[in-house]
């Protein structure tokens, strides 16, 4: 079982191999996610999707990325040079950096070096993800503001604001695993959940959690920095080419970090499923747990494409209401329900059905009378404003014609100056009927 | 210990040296046909219209939400040692991070209340 002392001691060929191991990983995946996507919202939508380009049109996103380095790459006039240049450099060296603490299993020998199949671990493990995915927001931004133009503003400063937002949702979300792992090291938090994964006690951080990264990764639902039909392209609007190709890369790569995260944090990592483990002890040792690890993320992948599929767009109004209004505080009450149980039941050396009873019950009485408490007084209707008489008109405004206008079918001559000026209100209309 | 992140500065040294390879060449790889139009700034294929660089003034309401997400994010900061080292801090840890968690739910009840966090 690897842990934070089997890391460091590696020779330079295998940190070699593994760096490499790494990279090549989230390139291929990333063409794979991509195809999957594809194939899987064509399969939602009744069409075939890709399937020309090799077999099932696997290569389709290989030959994309390709005939994007042949397409020119476009500065625009209005464009701040070194920045524009610079931005999606910002944006894909900190993708790739995220997966670098990600466990994809145990120990193996590698040309008989023993070494855990993990680039490293250090003591601040999930602070690193958490950091990388804090970078990658000032490659958007700068991305938006360098473009010159105003939509990659709009977008890169939707994104921003998103991005911030809901990231911390996603650091609240993830306390709850530390108190019950005892560490931020990733391979200890895979090794504490040797007997039960962290997502059956933390069923709700897990909730929290990837309905966070959904919002951190840009995707649908809450894909609005990209919102076609308001904002073209969002931030990458104004670019071409292999910086664009960069853009989306680290865009799918960040879509498999987080996953890969979920998976470490609340899926047991690399383990077997099922308790497969505890009746196959082959199932947890050498090359295999990959397959596992690889399992658990595609299913987390296959459900964000089929998020895409599914759900509508958000209003941006209601999307940053739900991060802020019902993630935050939802999940700072979680933590403290979650310390609270763990803390008394291990001082007073509770047992699981005590607990329940001295903390669980209050909180859902507690929980019930909010529920029951009313919302805001509804506002008294005003009916006149609705119907009858018109709303009054702003006083400086151009005369606007009441909506209930009816034009009059003859004007005599010697009225239609009064008429053009000013709108009939409906009193003057019942007057001269 | 340190030697841990060696192999993050050596991804970092691939990632990097990836990422300005791709943007580097692309100019060189790619066509390059000039058309004025091409240059200017893509606003659904109307003449755009001239502004300052970074377009001007944007909503203040941007920076609310940049204040707002450094005090939250410095309390989750806060929140990780805490919870790695909760087992061995007892009850005494448990009150005074609640006592903390306390306060700032009442900043966060006055934010919302002025209406902080709505978006219009």
């Amino acid at each position: 079982m690897p842990n934070l002392d089997s890391f460091g001691h590696d020779v330079w060929w295998i940190i070699l191999i593994k760096v490499v191991a790494v990279f090549a990983i989230l390139v291929v995946m990333t063409l794979f996610t991509i195809w999957l996507e594809r194939r899987v919202v064509g399969r939602m939508q009744q069409r075939i999707g890709p399937n020309r380009v090799g077999p099932q049109g696997l290569l389709q996103s290989l030959a994309d990325g390709l005939k994007l380095a042949f397409k020119e790459d476009i500065m625009p006039a209005l464009a701040d040079k070194p920045v524009y240049f610079l931005a999606p450099i910002i944006a894909a060296i900190p993708a790739f950096l995220a997966f670098s603490v990600i466990p994809l299993g145990p120990e193996v020998s590698i040309f008989g070096e023993r070494t855990p199949l993990q680039l490293t671990d250090v003591p601040v493990g999930v602070l690193i993800v958490l950091a990388c995915s804090s970078m990658g927001v000032y490659g958007i931004v700068l991305a938006g503001w360098a473009s010159g133009s105003t939509y990659p503003l709009l977008g890169g400063l939707r994104s921003a604001a998103q991005l911030i937002s809901y990231e911390i949702g996603m650091g609240l979300a993830v306390v709850p695993v530390f108190l019950y792992a005892g560490s931020l090291s990733t391979s200890e938090v895979v090794a504490s959940q040797e007997n039960v994964w962290h997502i059956a006690p933390l069923f709700v951080s897990f909730v929290i959690y990837f309905i966070s990264v959904v919002g951190e990764t840009n995707r649908a639902p809450f894909d609005l920095p990209e919102a076609e039909s308001e904002l073209v392209g969002g931030f990458h609007t104004e670019y071409s080419s292999l910086k664009f190709a960069l853009f989306f890369l680290a865009e799918y790569i960040n879509i498999v970090t987080v996953s890969a995260l979920a998976t470490t944090l609340f899926l047991g990592g690399w383990r077997a499923p099922f308790g497969l483990g505890t009746v196959w002890a082959g199932a947890n040792e050498g090359w295999l747990p990959i397959v596992w690890f690889l399992g658990k993320v595609f299913a987390f992948i296959f459900v964000f494409i089929w998020l895409r599929g599914t759900l509508p767009r958000l209003r941006y109004d209601q999307f940053m209401a739900f991060g802020w209004k019902v993630l935050v505080p939802v999940g700072l009450l979680w933590i403290v329900v979650v310390a609270t149980l763990r803390t008394l039941s291990r001082e007073y050396d509770w047992s699981f059905l005590q607990s329940i009873l001295f903390v669980g019950i209050p909180l859902a009485i507690v929980l019930i009378v909010l529920l029951l408490l009313p919302d805001k007084a509804a506002e008294p209707e005003d009916d006149e404003t609705l119907y009858g008489i018109m709303p009054e008109q702003p006083e400086t405004s151009y005369p606007i014609p009441p909506l209930d206008l009816i034009v009059p079918s003859i004007v005599p001559s010697n009225v239609t100056s009064n008429v053009t000026s000013k709108a009939l209100s409906s009193a003057e209309r019942t007057d001269s009927a | 210990m340190l030697s841990q992140y060696v192999p993050i500065v050596a991804l970092f040294a691939l990632a990097a040296g990836f990422a300005v390879f791709s943007v580097a060449m692309a100019p060189y790889i790619g066509p390059r046909r000039y058309n004025r139009a091409k240059l200017d700034a893509y606003e659904c294929g109307i003449e755009p219209v001239h502004q300052p660089l970074g377009a001007g003034r944007f909503p203040v309401k941007y920076y609310l939400t940049a204040m707002l997400f450094i005090v939250f994010d410095i309390e989750i900061v806060f929140l990780y040692p805490w919870a790695v080292a909760n087992d061995s801090l007892g009850i005494f840890g448990l009150v005074e991070m609640v006592l903390f968690i306390v306060t700032l739910l009442v900043a966060y009840a006055y934010v919302w209340r002025r209406g902080g966090l709505e978006w219009d």
